[in-house]
């Protein structure tokens, strides 16, 4: 059978073999995993059970259950001052990877170019060339904390530019922006007339400085796509919720994709959403400030036994330089893995600016942390790092 | 409550190094906000919880819940009697309730006979004991936060972007 052009062209995620050698091996630490290391809260789960008792198996509204979105307006009204009316600037997802997926197919042509910092989460290159766009990538440089700035847009912008995919905090460099820094992008967004997909599901992990949505920055509203879910904060990654917010023709013209694709985000796990919203928020702080005291560990160690790391300003990974060691991303990787038995993501699975470097989850046990980073300590020593 | 608390009561055997690093403050300031926590006698002690329910033999303690219905007493109200209840070494545990009786008294002993002879012989004959109501605990699930029963393992996957 044929395979359609696009299909053709994205890559497959560029270290599979590095996975297979990871899962096919005993008594591992990860620190690979790109998942909060906490279970669902039992209240959050204890919902969704009670709704299954009750016979909730049907479909939902398209755009999701009305309850939930009227939470969801309110939670993001009182949480960060964002405001979108429920009825027609929002939308229910299958996880933010089905939201940012609609928001490209709904406002991108073929052609349009697509401006992606770099490293990047994995998925934004291939979601671009799927609807027929060109991704074009912005390398964020490690000297400024892996930030891009309103030049480096500048630089990147022609005529076919229709938009740019920005995350923050970062995954995989934890990075986040100001408010001042924000300001100044903004303004060069609007210079070049671009909508913004603003990926931003880390918000709640935000350890330094406060958060900034982007839609809440001087006349970007009407610009941005915002992309949110509960899988990070809330620790539920396996139920699949997420959400877009933008101007109503937007999620008009999503809701359309949505209707014909995925129908509504199953109900078990909306219900389970709405008691995140409603009663979730004393979780996510206990996780917050779990993840803040590894964070602080995981940094001071790193830098300790040689491998020098900027501090993430959120998400819950550390993106460390390996340079020191003379080896390339994936050699390291695999070594470590092979020697000591510890699993990290080599950088340049995010991209060619990660090369140097390697992503080290925090989303895992204070414990699992300590003997990962005594073992990273005794790999290095022996190359006399 | 203090986050070195927060901590230590997760596990205690976290040392003052890694609370240090993980709190960005120095090593000493941490050694010296802990030894006032202990001086304070705010941390009291460090235990290790033990699941008894997977040692559980022949010889295994047998544990009741006591409520106990007292007469206070004139100027020291409960405090003095709850002190003369708990310093028997039977007694794991001594809250003042509100509610249907007044003391909840947690006693354990090596059968159901200790316990009873206890009750019978120390406690309910005590001056200002009006009254009391014995339970015995046939399972624990949980106690202080912590589910009896071996920690799952991680379900997820090894690796993920």
């Amino acid at each position: 059978m044929k395979i359609s052009k696009p299909a053709t062209i994205i890559p497959p995620s560029g270290i599979r073999v590095f996975f297979d050698l990871v899962l096919g091996m005993k008594d591992v630490i990860s620190l690979g995993v790109g998942e909060p290391d906490f279970v669902t809260p039992w209240n959050i789960r204890e919902a969704a059970i009670y709704s299954l008792e009750e016979g909730y198996t049907s479909y939902t509204s398209n755009k999701g259950m009305l309850e939930l979105r009227q939470e969801l307006s309110k939670y993001l009204r009182h949480k960060y001052k964002i405001l979108y009316d429920h009825e027609e600037e929002m939308l229910i997802t299958v996880g933010v990877s089905e939201a940012l997926d609609l928001a490209l197919r709904a406002t991108i042509d073929k052609g349009d170019k697509v401006l992606i910092p770099e490293p990047s989460y994995v998925s934004y290159g291939p979601n671009v060339i799927m609807c027929g766009g060109r991704p074009v990538f912005i390398r964020a440089y490690p000297d400024n904390g892996f930030r891009i700035t309103a030049r480096d847009i500048d630089r990147h912008c022609d005529r076919k530019t229709k938009g740019i995919i920005f995350n923050y905090p970062s995954n995989p460099t934890g990075t986040s922006y100001s408010r001042p820094e924000l300001g100044r992008i903004a303004r060069s967004i609007e210079r070049h007339n671009l909508t913004v997909f603003s990926d931003e599901i880390y918000c709640e992990l935000t350890y330094s400085g406060t958060h900034t949505p982007f839609p809440n920055l001087p006349r970007m509203k009407e610009r941005t796509i915002y992309l949110n879910g509960f899988s990070k904060a809330h620790a539920m990654t396996g139920w699949r919720v997420g959400y877009a917010c933008a101007p109503k023709h937007v999620i008009y013209a999503m809701t359309k994709i949505h209707q014909y694709t995925m129908m509504c985000v199953p109900i078990m796990s909306q219900m389970a959403a709405r008691e995140a919203l409603r009663n979730g928020e004393r979780s996510v702080q206990a996780m917050k400030r779990e993840y803040r005291r590894r964070r602080e560990f995981v940094i001071q160690r790193l830098n300790e036994i040689g491998l020098p790391c900027h501090k993430p300003e959120g998400a819950f990974y550390a993106f460390p330089s390996i340079k020191g060691t003379g080896m390339s991303s994936m050699e390291f990787a695999k070594r470590l893995l092979e020697e000591e038995r510890v699993a990290v993501v080599p950088g340049t699975a995010f991209g060619p600016t990660g090369e140097g470097y390697v992503r080290i989850s925090y989303a895992s046990a204070m414990d699992n942390l300590k003997e990962a980073l005594e073992r990273m300590e005794k790999f290095l020593k022996r190359r006399g790092a | 409550m203090d986050e070195i608390l927060e901590i230590l009561e997760g596990d205690a055997r976290t040392t003052p190094e890694e609370i240090a690093r993980m709190l960005k403050r120095s090593v000493s300031a941490v050694k010296s906000s802990i030894k006032k926590l202990e001086k304070d006698g705010i941390v009291l002690k460090y235990k290790t919880i033990i699941n008894k329910e997977l040692v559980r033999d022949d010889h295994s303690d047998v544990r009741a819940l006591i409520e106990v219905r007292v007469t206070p007493k004139k100027n020291v109200g409960f405090d003095y009697i709850a002190d003369r209840i708990y310093q028997f070494p039977e007694v794991s545990s001594c809250y003042l309730m509100s509610g249907t009786y007044d003391l909840l008294v947690v006693v354990e002993g090596k059968d159901i006979h200790t316990v009873s002879n206890f009750v019978a012989e120390k406690l309910s004959p005590m001056e200002n004991v009006r009254g009391t109501v014995t339970h015995f605990i046939l399972k624990k699930y949980k106690e202080d936060g912590d589910i009896l029963r071996q920690p799952k393992k991680d379900k997820r996957q090894a690796i993920s972007l």
